[in-house]
């Protein structure tokens, strides 16, 4: 199902419907968030929470532990992630910023200095050269 | 009969909403980006066009994974801005155009575009960063606006190609209807970034201005951009150009251009920004 070419995009994962199958529970629960009553529930037990949406038990860790990129790995989607990143405070960069290892300052630094170059980052070979 | 009197493009990044909401357009951070937009704020307000197609897409707002229309075009009467998660966005309602909307749902689908017809839609800052954008902050919005939604959250969005026939048969609609409407066309979101993942941040300003030259100049080469292109060179999220060339579509083969602007970053974003109108 996956496409080649854009598997060898390195630290970058393509959204397609093999992803969306096995997360759609994973992403179903992260819309949920969009309600402030839902928020409260999952603030208030989140594994408790979680029950209620037949996910893997390592999707339902992933999110315990806000392993951002695991989510990602396991089906999640950015536009839905971001929502439980919303619900923990988190701004669209601050979570970016965790995807990529670095800190907030850093990434945010990174950003104003142009964002990172496209050089050395087309191909999982550049990467494995460090 | 109505006609297309202006083509335009510009990112969608929801940080520029939130700087705005909360009165940070002053601070350097912000400045430097919403004094490129000044120009365009006053060609918006001269040209004063009867209503706006608005070519964006939701960001798991009004389409979760439950339905995932390729192509939706708004035909409610209006619109309300969506609560994101962190509450809806404080600016007006949108005003549709359902008659307008309905013709060109009916003439796109009888040119073989098998839209989605949605009647009922939240919108999200896809669609008002850019109102915000063109308009500053007014009581309500100047103008009836149609929501045209295309997805490129799950791959694979439309192809560019797809994207600039789709431009040329709204075109084909808005010349075939019957009021005098002048119509402006927008297409938002990119331009280079990735929220995702390891390599997010990825800017490549080469491509973007390069993006920029080929959708005023020569579109067919825009459009003959794979979507392996986009997200090898400019980041997984820089697929939302395909939107830009269903502006593109519906204008001219040759145009005019009137007005560019490009800085980074906004957040995580290049934002691009680029006005043009049918050469005379």
């Amino acid at each position: 199902m996956s496409e080649p070419q854009f598997e060898d995009i390195p630290g970058t994962l393509l959204f397609d419907a093999e992803r969306s199958r096995k997360g759609y529970h994973l992403n179903m629960f992260c819309m949920s968030l969009m309600k402030p009553e839902n928020r409260d529930a999952f603030r208030a037990d989140e594994a408790g929470y979680l029950k209620q949406f037949p996910m893997t038990p390592e999707q339902t860790k992933a999110i315990l532990d806000r392993d951002w990129n695991k989510m990602l790995e396991l089906g999640g989607n950015i536009y839905f992630t971001a929502k439980l990143g919303a619900t923990d405070g988190l701004a669209f960069q601050q979570l970016a910023a965790k995807m990529t290892g670095a800190t907030q300052q850093e990434y945010a630094d990174m950003m104003l200095a142009g964002g990172r170059p496209v050089e050395g980052n087309r191909s999982k070979s550049e990467w494995k050269r460090g | 009969m109505a006609k297309i009197v202006a083509g335009v493009a510009c990112s969608h990044v929801p940080a520029i909403g939130a700087a705005l909401d909360n009165g940070k357009t002053g601070e350097p951070y912000w400045q430097p980006l919403f004094r490129g937009f000044e120009p365009s704020k006053k060609y918006m307000a001269e040209l004063k066009p009867d209503a706006i197609i608005l070519v964006y897409n939701d960001h798991a707002s009004a389409f979760s994974l439950e339905i995932i229309p390729t192509f939706a075009i708004g035909c409610a009467a209006s619109f309300p801005p969506a609560d994101e998660g962190w509450g809806a966005r404080p600016v007006p309602v949108v005003q549709g155009h359902p008659e307008l909307a309905a013709h060109i749902a009916q003439s796109t689908i009888l040119d073989e575009f098998d839209m989605t017809i949605v009647n009922k839609m939240d919108v999200d800052h896809g669609l008002t960063v850019p109102l915000s954008l063109m308009y500053g902050q007014p009581a309500a919005w100047p103008c009836p606006v149609i929501p045209l939604a295309v997805n490129v959250v799950q791959y694979p969005p439309p192809t560019g190609h797809r994207c600039y026939m789709l431009g040329k048969a709204i075109r084909r609609a808005i010349d075939s209807y019957p009021q005098p409407l002048r119509v402006a066309i927008m297409g938002t979101g990119g331009m280079s970034h990735q929220i995702s993942g390891q390599r997010a941040g990825l800017i490549n300003s080469k491509f973007d201005n390069a993006f920029l030259d080929k959708l005023a100049q020569d579109p067919e080469s825009a459009v003959k951009i794979p979507h392996i292109e986009y997200v090898r060179e400019a980041g997984a999220e820089a697929i939302e150009l395909v939107m830009w060339l269903i502006m593109r579509g519906a204008l001219d083969e040759r145009t005019k251009e009137i007005y560019r602007f490009y800085h980074v970053p906004a957040s995580n974003t290049a934002v691009g920004h680029i006005i043009l109108e049918n050469a005379a």
